[in-house]
């Protein structure tokens, strides 16, 4: 059986073309995908999994029992990952986490979390990717890699994509990346600016500067020529419709919210003489759709705790890291993702202290720390579910080949009935 | 089953002016009293209490992408405006832009029943639809923006009417839409290109076609589908000094098709552009009621703070410019954009109390009460949980004349409003909160109180000061259930998603693939929002 349109779950790119064939309820062919995809989807596994309470296999009712009684005996549990999940499952994780009066956050909270302080601080002039793939004739990339980590993005929305203003693709854009080091992306651009490490906001601020037509009285900013600056000024107030993509290393190095503020600032600046709007490079394929379900359940998109019985935001006090580094964390829920292998090791070891619980299809570093293990069904390839791209479009996930274990929002709905029947 | 006895009814859709009248509910309708076993059925005493339908909200932004990007940044409004979880309820926060489990309570604790979602991108109804099923209690519906759709537009530049109507049926049921939204019609596309349109023969830029078209096309197609609601218009150049004109211009483009202008107070803008603010209210409220196929909200202003989103970028894109304040933009691909502004209404701003004296003069100055309606286009002009001020301020000349004391001197200065005499009643009240709006969106069992209608009733105490009285009611019904006792929120339900399904030829699928393959960014099968998406759908007949 062939199944077409079938959306990748893998980055935030959410390519829906592609082809997959099931034999026998098996994988056997991908088409169309990155090869991130395409691993993804053949070596999804379809073999049964019990879940598992101290390494010992159990029912799924003794499984979720003794998960429920963790959670409801925690002073301050924390739920946290959410990313890779589907958005039925993040609003059910928010559900729960309003009725144990938890702290939840996503993985936002290590990514682009600065960016939505940074959004919070200036706004957020922005597009959906059909706009750049028909209009934009200016990208620039800045502290991030497409070519390496989303790697359709070129020839499905940017740089190679063919538009209605851009018939000739590549030949009618001009790319320019900005990055502390040559990458499979500089290589691809017309121009690209080394930056020093830990300088983009003198040179975003230099932009600015340059844009209201002041002189600067030095040669370089951050490690690059005035010169060549002035020049990228001009090529952003001449382009017909420009765009910056933005990555991790606009958010997570020295000034954080602050560089995303004022590459906002830039860019909204930048309206005054065309059209120009900017884009987080968003990485798991729903981590867009974990900053949408919380905000419209909480009205913060991390870095929240109901601790008081409503939503407070504060990252940095709510933040995962924190409080599992802090020790407040006394209980974790993880859900679709492995803090263990990312974090740093003081929150990393307080999760090998603490009774965690895991929800993931796969055997992930956290899952091997934790108490209980819940090994769930994958959205988009053997569940449907609903998942939001980085431009925050919402797609359907299909259910690709069948799966004898349950979805992350089945055995939410489990554990939120039984910590009822527990705290009443 | 459950009656309602001895209560003082306005149902104006029955005629029904306070009289003293007892109303039967069984299986979530209202029934004749002869079809109750009253021996069974739960009695609540209504006696010295003013019954009325639950209210029907025709505009308010409260689900979607651009609510959500308003919640998102802005955690300042929400922080000090929180609702704590009960053994019942989900907690939540916002003041302008509430979550959705608080936005429905506190519908439902002021007595509204249904509420519709002014505005969504067909390629993200999925996300309205997923917000519209955590948002309990209300029945709902959602607006589809269509006025700078680049299908449309490129059937009225070939003259292909009938396919446009076809696409805009297969559209609505693709989206789980409930009507036709149109905003600022081609100037949203014009500001893809940094520009927007001025008068309703501009044109649109790469497609040669203008405002008065695509509005009368769609008003066309509307009448053709016979959908249930009029195509639903936010003209060109709101919020701009002078726009008075073009609004007047635009109703009368209709030819005398049918046509609800929302927001109204917005687009009754006198004065010479770029000069002071005065009110073209008497002009527009004129041509109102000089055009009986037109159907009008106002848009109250509120003084306090309000969140501003539209999908009209331009507009959004100005009003940062103006306040300084920060500001979000989403354009979206083939279809429409939008943007959310933080805005701040104050007494003291001459602007902003000539946008609050317009109001209040379209509300006195439209002579026919069904026609037009009480919204503060929600988050825009100030927060739906303040309808019971703007009640207050209608039935209240003396009121009126105390906040007008407060305002600006020069917006008082040759002011119309402190003329008008005219006071609502509560009948007209009735008629200006459920059954004309009601009646204008063709919800046939909504709005009123008459054998067979939805079983949404809102019971107050009768009070002399009437925002007080509005604000809280003493019981709300929604389906036959009690959700609100003694003003406190007793139980949650569900409530449904109501959306229409017009046919169209299936012809037209074999040209939408190749303009998804041309023009979008997903694939033509993954674009309808499946009906999983909505579990409490219910689809509203096309007669």
């Amino acid at each position: 059986m062939i199944v077409g349109n079938v959306v990748c779950p893998f980055c935030g790119c959410l390519c829906d073309d592609i082809v997959v064939t099931v034999e026998d309820n098996r994988i056997t062919a991908v088409e169309k995908a990155c090869t991130s995809g395409r691993s993804l989807f053949l070596n999804v596994h379809t073999q049964t999994a019990k879940p598992t309470v101290d390494g010992k296999e159990v029912e799924w009712a003794e499984a979720v029992d003794v998960a429920a009684r963790i959670l409801t005996d925690a002073a301050n549990p924390l739920i946290y990952g959410l990313s890779s999940t589907a958005s039925e499952a993040q609003r059910k994780a928010i559900a729960l986490a309003d009725l144990l009066g938890a702290t939840i956050d996503s993985t936002s909270s290590v990514c682009h979390g600065p960016t939505t302080i940074g959004i919070q601080v200036e706004g957020e002039p922005t597009c959906t990717l059909g706009e750049i793939k028909h209009r934009a004739d200016l990208l620039v990339f800045w502290g991030c890699n497409p070519a390496e980590s989303h790697q359709r993005h070129f020839a499905r929305y940017s740089v190679l994509a063919k538009g209605k203003l851009t018939p000739g693709g590549r030949r009618d854009r001009t790319m320019v990346v900005v990055d502390v080091r040559p990458t499979l992306s500089t290589r691809r651009a017309d121009v690209f600016l080394q930056v020093r490490p830990g300088h983009d906001f003198e040179l975003l601020n230099a932009l600015r500067a340059l844009l209201k037509g002041q002189d600067l009285d030095v040669d370089q900013v951050g490690g690059v020529e005035v010169a060549r600056l002035q020049d990228l000024v001009e090529r952003m107030k001449s382009c017909r419709f420009g765009v910056i993509f933005f990555g991790m290393g606009v958010t997570q190095t020295g000034g954080k919210h602050l560089n995303v503020a004022e590459l906002v600032a830039l860019v909204a600046e930048l309206n005054a003489y065309t059209r120009f709007t900017a884009m987080p490079m968003r990485g798991h394929g729903n981590v867009a759709g974990a900053d949408c379900t919380l905000t419209w359940q909480t009205g913060y998109p991390f870095a929240v705790n109901f601790a008081r019985g409503y939503p407070q935001y504060n990252p940095g006090e709510f933040t995962a890291v924190d409080v599992l580094a802090r020790g407040e964390t006394d209980a974790a829920l993880i859900i679709a993702s492995d803090p263990v292998a990312h974090f740093p090791r003081r929150a990393a070891q307080r999760l090998a202290q603490i009774p965690t619980i895991v929800l993931d299809p796969e055997m992930s570093l956290t899952a091997q720390v934790a108490r209980v293990v819940l090994p769930t069904a994958f959205y988009g390839v053997n569940a449907a579910g609903t998942a939001y791209r980085m431009d925050n479009v919402p797609l359907p996930l299909k259910k690709v080949v069948d799966s004898s274990q349950p979805t992350d929002e089945q055995v939410l709905d489990w554990i939120i009935e039984k910590v009822k029947t527990c705290s009443a | 089953m459950l009656g309602i006895i001895n209560g003082e009814v306005y149902d104006p859709q029955n005629g029904i002016n306070g009289e003293i009248r007892d109303i039967w509910i069984k299986d979530g309708k209202i029934v004749s009293a002869d079809e109750v076993e009253r021996a069974e059925a739960e009695i609540i005493d209504a006696t010295g209490l003013v019954v009325m339908p639950g209210g029907v909200d025709i505009h308010s932004h409260i689900v979607g992408a651009k609510v959500n990007a308003g919640r998102k940044f802005r955690p300042e409004d929400h922080r000090d405006h929180v609702r704590t979880r009960t053994t019942l309820t989900r907690s939540g926060s916002g003041y302008t832009v509430p979550t959705t489990y608080m936005t429905g309570y506190m519908y439902a604790e002021m007595g509204y029943t249904t509420v519709m979602e002014a505005a969504t991108a067909p390629l993200v109804a999925r996300h309205t639809h997923e917000e519209l099923e955590d948002t309990p209690i209300l029945d709902k519906g959602v607006f589809i923006t269509m006025g700078n759709n680049h299908f449309i537009m490129d059937c009225i530049r070939k003259g292909e009417r009938e396919k446009a109507r076809d696409y805009v049926a297969w559209l609505l049921g693709a989206s789980k839409g409930y009507a036709i939204k149109i905003v600022n019609p081609g100037g949203v596309e014009n500001w893809k290109w940094g520009r927007n349109v001025e008068e309703v023969d501009d044109e649109v830029i790469g497609f040669g076609v203008t405002p008065r078209q695509i509005v009368s096309t769609l008003a066309w197609i509307n009448d053709e589908l016979k959908l249930p609601h009029v195509p639903h218009i936010h003209a060109i150049n709101l919020g701009q000094v002078g726009n008075a004109r073009t609004t007047v211009e635009m109703m009368e483009a209709l030819e005398g098709r049918r046509a609800h202008f929302c927001h109204l107070q917005f687009l009754s803008y006198g004065g010479k552009p770029g000069k002071r603010l005065r009110s073209g209210a008497a002009e527009v409220a004129r041509a109102v009621n000089e055009h009986p196929n037109i159907t009008v909200d106002v848009g109250q202003v509120i003084f306090g703070p309000a969140t501003t989103m539209t999908s009209d970028g331009p507009l959004q894109y100005r009003l940062h410019q103006l306040t300084g304040d920060k500001w979000l933009n989403d354009d979206v691909e083939g279809e429409t954009g939008g943007g959310v502004v933080p805005m701040q209404y104050k007494r003291k701003n001459p602007f902003n109390a000539v946008q609050w004296l317009i109001g209040l003069e379209l509300f006195l100055l439209i002579d026919d009460p069904w026609r037009v309606y009480l919204t503060t286009d929600h988050p825009n002009a100030g927060p739906f949980f303040r309808y019971p001020q703007v009640i207050k301020l209608l039935m209240d000349r003396d009121y009126r004349a105390e906040v007008c004391e407060g305002l600006h001197p020069r917006a008082k200065k040759g002011a119309l409003l402190p003329e008008l005499d005219r006071e609502y009643s509560l009948y007209e009240i009735a008629i200006i909160t459920r059954a004309g709006t009601a009646r204008a969106l063709g919800l046939k069992n909504k709005g009123h109180l008459g054998v067979g209608a939805d079983a949404d009733v809102t019971i107050y105490a009768k009070l002399d000061d009437k925002e007080e009285m509005f604000a809280r009611p003493h019981y709300v019904l929604k389906g036959g259930e009690v959700v609100v006792r003694d003003g406190q929120l007793v139980r949650e339900l569900p409530g449904r998603t109501l959306y229409v399904a017009p046919p169209y030829d299936p012809g037209i699928e074999r040209d939408l693939r190749a303009h998804f393959e041309e023009c979008y960014t997903i694939s033509f099968d993954n674009y309808p929002v499946a009906p999983e998406y909505l579990p409490h759908g219910e689809v509203v007949p096309c007669s």
